[in-house]
């Protein structure tokens, strides 16, 4: 065991010495596999963590909305809907809710606007006549708690409102444009009349049940659209797999035309790589010791690049926020959340992205290796 | 030491363009003496000293290293003979090029794996044996000639070989050189190698440090040798 150690340490040490010998070339190919890691490992990375950030908002949603249609189009729920959907057997808790969307013209940009009830933020109940506001509206108004807001109803009416508090900057990924009001102050805003609401929130007694309420809930009310927690969860994943697609076919590109640079210089044995095998086989190597040697020239390349673009792309992803995606794989917005993800690190995607990457190149590496390192060792002493 | 009985070999065995290189030698090469090959171009000196180092098989015949057989042993045993019994200089010197003359010195004894250390202080010695200690960190594109081929020297015994074979070891060599080579070459055998070497160079078949001269014509041994 020792002397294998020894033995490996021994080629390592040659094959280093052997790489420095082509400095430019070699730390050139290092910097574009980097590169290549690097775009590769952010994008999954970041997706990843957009979609378990996701998974864990929804986790607290509710197991059930219920919206009512109107001619194919979103309508309030009339008075009379909350009781008979609390009469359906399985069926926990019921909650109207109070939402809708509002366009400020002085930032260009779209608000939600919430009733919540007082244990879905934090903040209590907020008090009529003032406003809870998103990180991100704070940001782009420059508003403060105490500071005053006006906003001009569809109606044409002035509402002012005082800021109570902005809301934290953790929970900006899904609040940054959101504005948090009375129930008084909404239903006036919108002009909604006392019993309607904009969709109904269900939880269910038993989780496994939640299909067959769904299926009492159309029977009770047949003009409902039911959405499930599942569902939305289902979606989501999809759009960030659509988003990480997109940016991987953009790559797509630049990893091809790496591909076949890479294998190209690995695979290519030059005249002199050739002459230099066959003196190592004169002066007493074995076949598999310059395979041996060339395996790790090939893992050390590889498996340094693998790592250095591995960790540049978690500082990127978790510390500097994806800055090079964002636009693409966070979607399209005038209010950008600011938000650092959680880091999270799937062990099944990197064994995905360190096959892809560095198990390629070292075999690209070996093949063309096993042809000359098994010419005869006189060959030098012929040629 | 070496006994090789009735060596033939061929090149391109079976095709048109069949080369046989050496046809029945017979030839015993004692320990503790210097060996020379000497013959025209094409006569089979190189090819028989490839024999003799384990780096390729006869065709046909037994070549004998002390009393073993080891003209039919596989690629992998004939190389673990070949790293530990002998040690290769050769015409063209084939040092790798970029790596400086320790880690060429060096290179043979990578494979046996032995202890790191020990092995640096094995080729310092040896570099400054042969008055190239000053130059073990250069890379051997900046050695002369000369140094170059010290270089060779060193790396040929850095696994402490009990045989030194040379192939035309003078034959880029200027005649100070050579003289200095022929030096070093006695100090081997005082050392107590076995060298075995090719050349028509006359400045090396008739030194005195040359005990024996075998002679080659057309894959034959011919009279005449001393």
């Amino acid at each position: 065991m020792k002397t294998w150690i020894a033995r490996q340490k021994a080629l390592i040490d040659f094959t280093l010495s052997s790489l420095a010998r082509r400095k430019l070339k070699n730390l050139g190919l290092l910097l574009v596999y980097t590169v290549i890691v690097f775009l590769l490992a952010s994008v999954m990375l970041y997706t990843h963590a957009l979609r378990h950030e996701a998974a864990q908002v929804l986790k607290n949603s509710p197991e059930v909305i219920v919206q009512r249609m109107v001619a194919g189009r979103h309508d309030l729920i009339p008075p009379g809907y909350l009781e008979k959907l609390g009469r359906i057997r399985g069926v926990q808790n019921k909650e109207g809710r109070l939402w809708g969307y509002f366009y400020d013209n002085v930032v260009s940009a779209n608000y939600t606007l919430m009733a919540p009830s007082p244990e879905e933020h934090g903040f209590g109940r907020v008090a009529d006549g003032t406003i809870v506001i998103g990180a991100a509206v704070a940001r782009e108004r420059g508003l403060v708690p105490g500071n005053l807001i006006s906003f001009r109803s569809y109606t044409g009416k002035l509402f002012v409102f005082t800021v109570a508090a902005v809301l934290p900057h953790e929970a900006e990924l899904v609040s940054a444009d959101l504005l948090l009001l009375s129930e008084a102050d909404f239903r006036a805003f919108f002009e909604i009349s006392a019993g309607y609401y904009n969709d109904i929130a269900l939880s269910v007694a038993n989780p496994q049940e939640v299909r067959n309420i769904a299926g009492k809930i159309s029977e009770t009310l047949p003009d409902a659209r039911i959405i499930l927690r599942e569902e939305v969860l289902r979606t989501y994943e999809s759009i960030f797999n659509w988003r990480e697609g997109i940016v991987l076919v953009l790559l797509s590109g630049s990893i091809l035309a790496f591909t076949i640079f890479a294998w190209e210089k690995a695979s290519g044995l030059s005249a002199e790589e050739k002459r230099e095998i066959g003196i190592l086989k004169a002066i007493g190597w074995e076949t598999g010791d310059v395979l041996k040697m060339k395996l790790w020239e090939g893992a050390l390349v590889s498996l340094t690049a693998f790592l250095l673009g591995y960790v540049v792309a978690y500082f990127h992803v978790f510390h500097f926020s994806a800055a090079l995606f964002e636009p693409v794989l966070k979607g399209w917005s005038v209010l950008y959340p600011r938000f650092e993800l959680v880091p999270v690190v799937d062990g099944f995607q990197i064994a995905t992205l360190f096959f892809f990457t560095v198990f390629p190149y070292t075999v690209a590496t070996i093949v063309p290796i096993w042809r000359a390192a098994i010419t005869d060792p006189d060959a030098v002493m012929r040629g | 030491m070496i006994k090789l009985t009735d060596i033939r070999k061929a090149y391109h065995q079976g095709q048109h363009n069949e080369l046989w290189a050496l046809n029945g030698i017979d030839l015993a090469i004692e320990a503790n003496k210097v060996t020379a090959l000497s013959g025209p171009s094409g006569s089979g000196k190189s090819t028989l000293l490839t024999l003799i180092g384990c780096m390729a098989r006869p065709t046909s015949g037994r070549v004998q290293l002390g009393e073993r057989d080891i003209s039919g042993l596989p690629e992998r045993f004939l190389t673990d003979i070949r790293r530990k019994t002998f040690g290769f200089v050769f015409q063209q010197f084939n040092l790798i090029a970029g790596l400086s003359a320790r880690d060429n010195v060096m290179l043979p004894a990578y494979p046996l794996g032995g202890d790191w250390r020990v092995l640096h202080e094995r080729a310092d010695a040896l570099l400054d044996s042969l008055k190239l200690g000053q130059r073990r960190h250069a890379r051997v594109e900046w050695l002369s000639g000369g140094e170059q081929q010290r270089v060779a020297i060193a790396r040929a015994l850095i696994n402490d070989p009990q045989v030194v074979i040379a192939d035309e070891p003078t034959a880029n060599l200027d005649t100070a050189l050579s003289r200095e080579f022929m030096a070093i070459l006695e100090s081997l055998k005082q050392q107590g190698k076995t060298i075995i070497l090719t050349s028509h160079d006359p400045l090396v078949v008739e030194s005195s440090v040359v005990d024996r001269v075998v002679h080659l014509r057309d894959g034959h041994l011919v009279e005449g040798g001393r």
